[in-house]
């Protein structure tokens, strides 16, 4: 594919700003707030770089199958961050939904992205970087008033062919006008090599559209994650967001959302689980920008091992936007001594007339409920199992589309008791 | 013959607190005993030993089930043998199903017993009988383990899971405490349902009305972390008539 040369001449330009962006900064280190608690060193001197012609590969349909949800075909695939149309199924589309890799959507409709690639996502060290390398990803248009029954699945996935590869994944999805649409999101690594994944996924949220994004994060152990998902509301939109993440070496996530006109809503939920070495971050930014909108928050975590979880859920208020309604929750369990949580809610209010609250709790496995099921007969074991599976459950289950919501409960549930 | 539940001069402290100060106790087969004591006096804590509580340490005594020691038994080894705790405050446990705990508990004792698992729609069935016994609806078994019960629910919960584990010695501690009289009938008919001459209850008890329904062979005045005074269900009656003090004082505590 000859995409580099096909394309428009204002992707130079969002190309050259990013690249100059990232030239002044460099990978960010501990001193930059937002990194505080997640050194990238690893990556930073990790040598990764992406490949200048797509790696080959082994991946088959039947590797892919334990990641689909619902049994259904895959939307699209890529494959060591390149799209693969043998493995992925466009056929099926409903009227008014297009869904493309990031060259042809160039090629075939550059007036949808022009204003938006590159626009919505906020400047950092990993955007600007993606934007300077961006290579591939999925391009998902729903026209005004198309309401898309099933979600769009969309597959990232590596194999051994990514070792030493940085994927710089870009993705954009836009809901025109009262518009609705689920995508699923997933990175998924078939390979424990060490490889580099920076995405960024733009989010356009028409006026009275909801986009719900969901965020499915099981790559390889060796793998470095990164990933940006930052939408732009228009009044009455919705966007609803799950980050689930249970891969890599080192992952941190970003999902933020402006909620810029009156009425709009935002959920973002989310469930970090690891062990052993496992670094997960999640940084959240939500700002209300315009009165009357509400946001609503919950990400629990469960850490084992010397797993280290940090959560920094940012709320902006600007002074225009009272009656807001915002409601923030963070909740983790440590089931070893070595495990860590950094958890640090930051609300930022303007307005006077609002209603903002946070909580975060972190815990250990509840003594009593543990003994209540073990004179029930219940081994020390599985009454773990079944309080863990409870824990997580209670977020997993605000997942709206049921085949992903069982997929994810089904994992964690085989996770904890080895699948019953 | 063994008696099913042998407890001698059993001390237990929680912290450096001694709350069981030299019980002795036996239960045979087919009996029914009722404890009864003021408040704080211990009935809780010995209902709690005997079901295997970490936070109590037996400092002293023994107690043998069916002629094992209980004392170096796991929770769980225990409730498969046969060992029932009826909560005085049940646990709520958010997220996990009624059905699901308790099909996992059944399931459990019945692998310990080298029994099949049974599905889950095999378990329905068996469920929808003991519902009955205690009048919960269905509905309940969809619903967390206790969470959001009312008082009554979570005692007609217990009541429902020995039900379905049929326990050899069951230990109901409070379990009328809080019930209106149509309540309690239906815990107390519950339990004489269940009652077996192969098996045996001890009923911790505030009030007599609750010996009205269950009738008891034996009572037990609990006091001070001792067993001050043994009798008939006539002994029951003299308590609510006259309180603890009579008693305490002839006891010297
Ligand atoms: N885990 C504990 N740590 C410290 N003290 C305890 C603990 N459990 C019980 N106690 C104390 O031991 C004493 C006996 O408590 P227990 O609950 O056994 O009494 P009880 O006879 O069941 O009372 P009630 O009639 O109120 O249910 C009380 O003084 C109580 O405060
Ligand atoms: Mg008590």
């Amino acid at each position: 594919m000859a995409t580099t040369t096909a394309e428009p001449t204002w992707v130079g330009t969002v190309r050259a700003r990013g690249a100059a962006a990232f030239a002044a900064t460099g990978f960010p280190t501990t001193r930059n707030e937002d990194w505080k608690y997640t050194p990238v060193t690893a990556i930073a001197e990790g040598g990764f770089a992406p490949a200048a012609q797509p790696p080959a590969h082994g991946v088959t349909a039947e590797a892919l199958a334990p990641y689909l949800f619902g049994g259904e075909k895959p939307t699209v695939v890529f494959v060591n961050g390149r799209f693969d149309a043998a493995l992925s199924n466009l056929a099926t589309l409903p009227a008014g939904v297009s869904v493309r890799p990031l060259a042809e959507a160039l090629r075939e409709m550059p007036q949808a992205l022009e204003p938006r690639l590159g626009a919505i996502a906020a400047e950092q060290p990993f955007t600007a970087r993606n934007a300077s390398l961006m290579q591939d990803g999925v391009v998902i248009h729903v026209a005004a008033d198309v309401v898309v029954g099933r979600a769009i699945q969309v597959l990232f996935v590596a194999d051994a062919g990514a070792r030493g590869l940085e994927l710089p994944v870009r993705n954009l999805v836009a809901a025109e006008r009262h518009a609705k649409v689920t995508v699923v999101e997933s990175f998924v690594g078939l390979t424990d090599a060490a490889y580099f994944t920076n995405a960024v996924t733009e989010v356009d949220v028409a006026a009275g559209a909801t986009v719900t994004h969901l965020k499915v994060q099981r790559e390889g152990s060796g793998a470095y994650h990164v990933a940006h998902v930052e939408a732009k509301q228009a009044r009455d939109s919705h966007l609803v967001s799950f980050s689930f993440a249970v891969g890599g070496r080192l992952a941190r996530t970003n999902v933020y959302t402006v909620l810029g006109g009156e009425g709009c809503g935002a959920t973002l939920n989310g469930l970090y689980i690891g062990d052993g070495e496992q670094h997960l971050d999640h940084q959240t930014r939500i700002e209300h920008v315009a009165p009357n909108c509400y946001s609503r928050e919950v990400y629990r975590g469960i850490l084992d091992g010397a797993a280290h979880g940090v959560f920094n859920g940012k709320v902006y208020v600007h002074p225009e936007a009272q009656k807001t309604d915002g409601k923030q929750e963070n909740h983790t369990l440590l089931l070893s001594e070595r495990a860590t949580i950094d958890t640090k809610p930051q609300l930022e209010i303007f307005a006077d007339d609002v209603k903002c609250t946070h909580g975060a709790t972190v815990g250990r496995l509840d003594q009593s409920s543990l003994f209540y099921m073990k004179s029930r007969g219940v081994g020390a074991e599985l009454a773990k199992q079944l309080l863990l599976y409870a824990f997580a459950a209670d977020v997993l289950e605000t997942i709206e589309a049921e085949a992903v919501r069982e997929g994810l409960e089904a994992q964690v549930l085989q996770r904890y008791t080895g699948g019953q | 013959m063994t008696p099913l539940l042998q407890i001698t001069d059993l001390h237990a402290t929680a912290g450096d607190k001694e709350i069981l100060k030299g019980i002795t106790l036996t239960v045979n087969a087919g009996e029914v005993h009722a404890i009864m004591g003021p408040n704080g006096s211990g009935k809780s804590t010995l209902a709690q030993v005997l079901a295997g509580h970490p936070g109590y340490e037996v400092t002293g005594g023994a107690v043998l089930y069916q002629g094992r020691d209980l004392l170096e038994m796991e929770p769980e080894e225990r409730a498969q043998a046969g060992v029932f705790l009826a909560f005085q405050y049940p646990v709520e446990i958010p997220g996990v199903s009624n059905a699901y705990f308790l099909r996992a508990a059944y399931n459990e004792i019945r692998k310990a017993h080298g029994q099949d698992e049974v599905d889950p729609l095999e378990f329905l069935d068996l469920v929808a009988d003991k519902l009955k016994l205690v009048n919960l609806d269905e509905a309940m078994l969809n619903r967390s383990v206790n969470t959001g019960f009312s008082g009554g629910e979570k005692k007609r919960n217990e009541i429902l899971q020995m039900a379905v584990l049929e326990p050899t010695l069951a230990v109901l501690d409070e379990t009328d405490s809080g019930l209106d009289i149509d309540a309690l009938r239906i815990v107390a008919d519950g339990v004489n349902t269940l009652r077996k001459p192969t098996n045996a209850t001890i009923v911790v008890t505030h009030y007599q009305r609750l010996l009205n329904y269950i009738v008891p062979d034996f009572v037990h005045v609990l006091a001070g972390g001792r067993i001050v005074k043994t009798g008939g269900k006539a002994l029951a009656l003299e308590l609510e008539a006259a309180g603890y003090d009579p008693i305490l004082e002839t006891a010297g505590t």
